[in-house]
């Protein structure tokens, strides 16, 4: 699917990343701690989340997230924006809950990066 | 606390490439800057992306650790057509139970630091499980130090 299609499905606002709508997603990954993301988020994936502090583009970054969907209406603050600009990810910003966002994301075919944490714990 | 390495078969190893980073200690206003640096120039070495991954991702944890617990430190990148090392040299308080800061989920971390969405434990586990090889060592009052070594071995496609 396309963060275009993304962005329809969650009736997201795109705040970085206007030129990227066309980049092609499957995965994703979705929690408020980056020491999770870290552990567990693939490259490629979308990263689902309530945080929006100029940590979650450097840990997107370093994971080669595809794009960050932030939920709950959460808006990153300008420091946060320019960040992301600099280091071309793209932020959407959505008014669903996490379960929501993930739930409808789910029923249009983008599955978790990783199933269970006990069975794909490949460390690449 | 090596992961199954001898030494000597990395100082055989003549580097390519070889620099020094500052890291700003007990302030996330830089944290991760040094690493997403590292990060594109490893790329422009043009190394696998795998292995870019892993050493930025190993680096980016051991950079937030001397943000937050350190009051300065530096990272140290070298690299070898066969290895990345990245050092994580902090002054600070060091580590006074290595074995239990290494156990996941356990942690000292500060409510600033939990704000930032970190503190859940996992930073040191993290860097072990994704290094090929990883030695910490620590000195309460000193500082820690941390070693991680990233193979290139078939994923090298040339610099």
């Amino acid at each position: 699917m396309t963060l275009r299609e993304v962005k329809d499905i969650l009736d997201a606002e795109v705040l970085v990343g206007h030129d990227q709508l066309g980049k092609e997603v499957k995965t994703a990954f979705g929690a408020d701690l980056m020491s999770d993301v870290l552990a567990f988020a693939k490259a490629g994936s979308l990263l689902l989340t309530g945080l929006t502090n100029p940590q979650v583009i450097r840990t997107s970054d370093v994971l080669d997230i595809a794009a960050i969907i932030m939920v709950r209406g959460k808006r990153p603050s300008p420091e946060t924006i320019r960040l992301a600009e600099e280091l071309h990810i793209p932020i959407l910003v959505t008014q669903y809950i996490l379960f929501e966002t993930a739930g409808k994301l789910y029923t249009k075919g983008i599955v978790g990066c990783v199933e269970r944490v006990d069975d794909e714990r490949a460390f690449s | 606390m090596w992961k199954g390495l001898t030494t000597n078969v990395l100082s055989h190893d003549a580097a390519i490439y070889e620099n020094s980073f500052p890291v700003e200690g007990g302030t996330f206003d830089n944290a991760g800057h040094v690493s997403s640096q590292i990060k594109a120039l490893l790329t422009r070495m043009k190394l696998s992306k795998k292995v870019v991954r892993r050493a930025a991702l190993v680096t980016y944890e051991a950079e937030i650790n001397i943000c937050s617990y350190a009051n300065r430190g530096r990272i140290h990148l070298r690299v070898t057509p066969e290895h990345v090392t990245v050092e994580a040299i902090d002054e600070g308080q060091g580590i006074a139970d290595i074995e239990l800061a290494m156990q996941a989920g356990y942690s000292t971390a500060t409510e600033r630091i939990r704000e930032m969405g970190f503190g859940a434990g996992m930073g040191l586990c993290n860097i072990k499980n994704f290094s090929d090889f990883f030695r910490i060592s620590s000195e309460i009052g000193k500082g820690t130090h941390l070693k991680m070594v990233i193979r290139i071995d078939k994923d090298f496609d040339g610099i």
